[in-house]
């Protein structure tokens, strides 16, 4: 592989060079998983299209463990953590927000299909204009002084969360020349074992974007990217007021035998 | 019933402002007998100190027990959670002021299990940072006595003259960190060595 310009801001490359990388990478996995080996249902750690990765990835495989005591637990978190007023980000100013008002809503359950109750999930997100309240964001794209674009929530007894926010805009990086992000919105979870902890990116349907993003192609099976796409559901839209958006977040499976976890009941 | 999880994705670089929160880093006071400040330097594959990574610990109290106790978020400066975040500085260097965790089983070396987040990392990666003992407690720990012998300091937090508890990440490199992945916990790194 040729020498590759280590610098995330270098921005040397054009789409057309990014994409080419990521087709070859895709089509090498295809022919692979058509071939009999796994389907990958995670992101590439080693994903060279997107070049923060190259230097920060793992070169070595991960190291098998058994899981341990601390390990088929997590930490628990109560309202005396996250109030509830911290799931909807458009009441935290005095003013309203700008932008489309959406609530986006569903299930974090686990592998094994069981609900993921009273449970830490935070998100944070640019605002309608692709900004994020965040001083290292300095693209000349308006701030809102209403929206910080934070928020915080714990499940409900069957795993179900919801968000009231703004739609965020999709906005540049530096990673290639001309590079922009799907718009989306990050997503961190909890499970019943700190093994399940994802951070993760949910994304709007029929966003023109994917081809070109390469943190969402570094998933380099179709119908694993997919799961990170919400789907509007118009039950959730409320008249005159929001449109609505699901999206169900699946942990891997607990590492603990069914007994054990009806214990805690 | 077996679905497939829904992938992670990088924490990007604008975490910064939303993860992070103030006693984060505080697990007990500094003022508590027993505080211990664990603390380290994360580096890239070049060695250069990568600061925009995000790092939770989580480990028992010093008697091995796990807090099922919430208040990680709002500490209350009494109840011992287990759980803390912070972010590295500028200069790659994450702090945490914990206690020193006991063993958890009658074979296991005690340890602190460490989550890396950073920009550029595509998905979250799990180490265990086990405390300085005696090197027959560290043989008969299952995990390390799996580790190949030449990688397991990668394992091993360092007692600095000051007392604190010294433990770097490397993502690549001579001394690339053991990082952990467990059954059900699907992770494709992609080429590897």
């Amino acid at each position: 592989m040729a020498e590759k310009n280590t610098d995330p801001d270098a921005a040397v490359l054009s789409q057309a060079e990014i994409d080419t990388e990521i087709a070859a990478i895709h089509a090498e996995y295809r022919a692979q998983r058509d071939a009999g080996a796994p389907v990958e249902t995670n992101a590439r750690l080693n994903f060279p299209p997107y070049r923060s990765s190259l230097l920060r990835h793992p070169t070595k495989s991960l190291h098998h463990a058994d899981p341990e005591d601390i390990e088929l637990h997590s930490p628990a978190f109560g309202h005396r953590d996250v109030s509830a007023l911290e799931s909807d980000l458009t009441i935290q100013h005095n003013g309203e927000p700008i932008g489309e008002r959406i609530i986006v809503t569903g299930r974090v359950i686990d592998g094994d299909g069981r609900a993921v109750a009273g449970q830490l999930v935070e998100m944070w997100q640019a605002n309608a204009a692709g900004r994020y309240m965040h001083k290292r964001d300095q693209h000349p794209a308006p701030l809102d002084p209403n929206f910080t674009g934070v928020g915080r929530t714990l499940t409900g007894p069957d795993g179900e969360y919801s968000f009231t926010t703004i739609k965020p805009a999709p906005y540049p990086w530096k990673n290639h020349n001309n590079a922009w992000r799907s718009a989306h919105i990050h997503f961190s979870l909890f499970g019943t074992d700190f093994t399940q902890r994802i951070v993760t990116q949910m994304y709007f349907p029929g966003d023109p974007i994917f081809a070109l993003d390469p943190i969402y192609q570094s998933i380099t099976d179709q119908a694993a990217r997919d799961r990170l796409v919400a789907t509007y559901d118009h039950s959730v839209s409320q008249h005159e007021w929001n449109t609505g958006y699901r999206w169900d977040i699946v942990l891997s499976g607990s590492n603990r035998t069914w007994a054990e976890q009806e214990e805690e009941h | 019933m077996k679905l497939t999880p829904t992938p992670g994705q990088t924490v990007g670089p604008f975490f910064g402002y939303a993860l992070p929160y103030a006693g984060g880093e505080a697990l007990v006071d500094r003022s508590h007998p027993s505080a211990v400040r664990l603390h380290g330097t994360v580096y890239d594959g070049d060695g250069v100190p990568v600061p925009d990574a995000l790092l939770e610990i989580w480990q028992p109290d010093e008697h091995g027990a796990i807090s099922r106790q919430p208040g990680s978020l709002h500490r209350d400066g009494y109840t011992f959670t287990g759980w803390g975040r912070a972010a590295v500085d500028g200069a790659g260097h994450y702090s945490f002021t914990t206690l020193e965790p006991g063993s958890t089983g009658p074979e296991v070396a005690p340890y602190v299990l460490v989550t890396i987040f950073a920009r550029g990392l595509m998905d979250r990666l799990f180490t265990r940072a086990y405390l300085p003992s005696e090197p027959a407690t560290l043989e008969r720990d299952p995990l390390l006595s799996s580790v190949p012998a030449e990688r397991r300091h990668t394992l091993l937090a360092s007692r600095e003259s000051d007392g604190s508890l010294r433990f770097d990440i490397h993502f690549q490199g001579e001394d690339e960190t053991v990082f952990l992945t467990y059954p059900n916990t699907p992770q494709f790194t992609g080429p590897v060595d």
